[in-house]
């Protein structure tokens, strides 16, 4: 059943969504949107790693996306804000990725599809791999779920709760480093961050709870990769990018049907008053 | 054994020492006051309390089993986090629906719980985080400015709840607050901070103070006559006593 290319990717685009939408919710709820940018792009260079020191490519980004994860933790609330420090390490470790490679001599490798994934490359071990690493992420947020989201609130409630920020933090980074190692194949780095907040974006209006907002949000997630696979292939476009602009479409709704109900019940409570 | 105890305590933030040699002992039941100027370490206090920060120096102990409120000076939500006061009111730990009501009507918002957090006014969400530290059932409660923002009467309401809160459950209080005066009815006791503790002990005792003077200038002048116009109209009568507030009260200045 899974010889079928377009169903392994279609559940590998699932599974990735799945996975993304609590982490893109904190994500969009902390205000780390660079913090998916800085991992993703740590991962150029863990390819660029593993393909001199003859690794799997998986192991290499998950190892460089892990230290990034820990680095930023360590550094958040030092001297610089934290988007300048995300900025800083973001940008550099996409340089120091795209340096490393063209050291790696010999193989012609394929950068594009790094930077925007293969999602219809996906075999049936990178099937694994997406599926324990949502299991392993979707278990560990569930497991820390109410912790996360008080030390999200606010740190110093979350301190007289008994409970370290920091070490919520880092529960957080090291979940975001696994997503975005297993969502390689499917996105590329350069799309993994947008696949965190644009259906977390777009989920927001409509709930009222923040357990109410990860599902939307991976329904959104999950309907845009399914959709943007079908599309990318009946128009013959990259995939990676078709997945994510139809998520920003699905964005772009969201925000005009929140509009137009917030402009509709203001013109029916001035009609009541008038 | 006090709920608290703190002896000489000493506090370094970034290299810079903002409390230091701080003595406090915090019995059950009493409301404590603390004021002094801003930067003078008031909220790095109840930070090192409920152990957001360690304690460079000094010792602080905790009776066993002491359960801490706490409601900071304000709570920045993100706009993008949707969350209703019952939701909020069942972080970190569930609580059942009777607790959280109950919690609410302590805090005098029993009408609060579908409300989004974000949609509240600034008094509301003070109240909505009093109650979530009443859920704790705490032995002690610890209030950051909790009326910053408020008005003249949301404040004063803020602190009638806070007496009728310390009436029906008994917690001890511990609060910072700026408005001396008004604040002075309900304190037992007045503790006035300036990275060392300038002087304590009574409202009245604190005001008049040369210590206290010194720290807050000649506005404390009015401070201690709306006080004294307050105090005399509610006992109706002049005492001798009172009048003579304003004469030096030699207090335990450490400086």
């Amino acid at each position: 059943m899974l010889d079928d290319f377009m169903l392994r990717a279609a559940l590998a685009g699932i599974g990735v969504a799945l996975a993304a939408a609590p982490l893109g919710c904190f994500v969009v709820w902390r205000r780390m949107a660079y913090f998916g940018d800085a991992t993703a792009h740590a991962a150029i260079l863990g390819v660029a790693l593993s393909l001199l020191l003859s690794t799997s490519i998986f192991a290499g980004v998950l190892v460089v996306s892990l230290l990034m994860a820990i680095l930023v933790s360590l550094l958040s609330g030092r001297d610089y804000a934290m988007d300048t420090l995300l900025g800083v390490m973001a940008h550099s470790a996409l340089a120091f990725g795209l340096v490393a490679v063209s050291f790696v001599s010999g193989v012609r490798i394929d950068l594009m599809a790094y930077l925007f994934g293969d999602i219809l490359a996906v075999g049936k071990g990178d099937l694994v791999l997406i599926a324990g690493g949502a299991l392993l992420v979707m278990a560990l947020v569930g497991w820390r779920w109410s912790s996360l989201l008080t030390a999200t609130l606010d740190a110093d409630l979350a301190r007289a709760n008994g409970i370290h920020p920091g070490r919520e933090q880092l529960v957080l980074t090291l979940s975001l480093a696994v997503v975005v190692a297993v969502a390689l194949k499917v996105v590329g780095v350069l799309l993994i961050a947008a696949l965190l907040i644009i259906p977390a974006a777009a989920a927001r209006p409509f709930c009222r709870t923040p357990e109410a907002m990860v599902l939307v949000a991976a329904v959104i997630g999950a309907a845009s990769t399914s959709g943007g696979l079908q599309a990318a292939y009946w128009l013959d476009t990259p995939t990676g990018p078709t997945i994510v602009s139809l998520a920003a479409l699905v964005f772009v709704l969201c925000s005009l049907v929140d509009l137009g109900r917030r402009r509709f019940a203001r013109m029916s409570s001035s009609d009541i008053s008038s | 054994m006090p709920l608290l105890s703190i002896d000489d305590l000493r506090v370094v933030l970034g290299g810079q020492t903002i409390l230091e040699g701080i003595d406090l002992k915090l019995e059950c039941g009493e409301i404590v006051t603390l004021v002094g100027p801003n930067g003078s370490g008031k909220s790095t206090l109840l930070r090192t309390i409920i152990g957001a920060l360690t304690p460079a120096g000094g010792r602080l102990v905790r009776r066993p089993g002491l359960t801490i409120g706490y409601v900071p000076q304000r709570l920045a939500i993100d706009p993008t986090l949707p969350m209703t006061v019952t939701r909020f009111l069942n972080l970190p730990r569930r609580r059942s629906r009777e607790a959280v009501q109950q919690a609410l009507a302590q805090a005098g918002v029993p009408e609060l719980g579908s409300q989004q957090l974000l949609s509240l006014s600034g008094g509301q969400r003070q109240r909505v985080l009093l109650a979530r530290a009443l859920l704790e059932k705490p032995d002690l409660l610890l209030l950051d400015e909790a009326t910053q923002g408020l008005d003249h009467r949301g404040t004063a309401d803020f602190y009638r709840q806070i007496e009728r809160v310390r009436r029906e459950t008994g917690c001890a209080i511990l609060m910072v607050s700026h408005e001396l005066h008004v604040v002075m009815r309900t304190s037992d006791r007045v503790i006035c901070l300036d990275r060392h503790v300038c002087c304590q002990g009574t409202p009245e005792r604190v005001l008049a103070s040369p210590a206290y003077q010194a720290l807050f200038g000649p506005d404390t002048a009015d401070a201690l006559a709306f006080y004294r116009h307050e105090h005399l109209r509610e006992k109706d009568a002049a005492s001798p006593a009172l009048a003579q507030v304003g004469a030096a009260h030699s207090l335990g200045v450490s400086a």
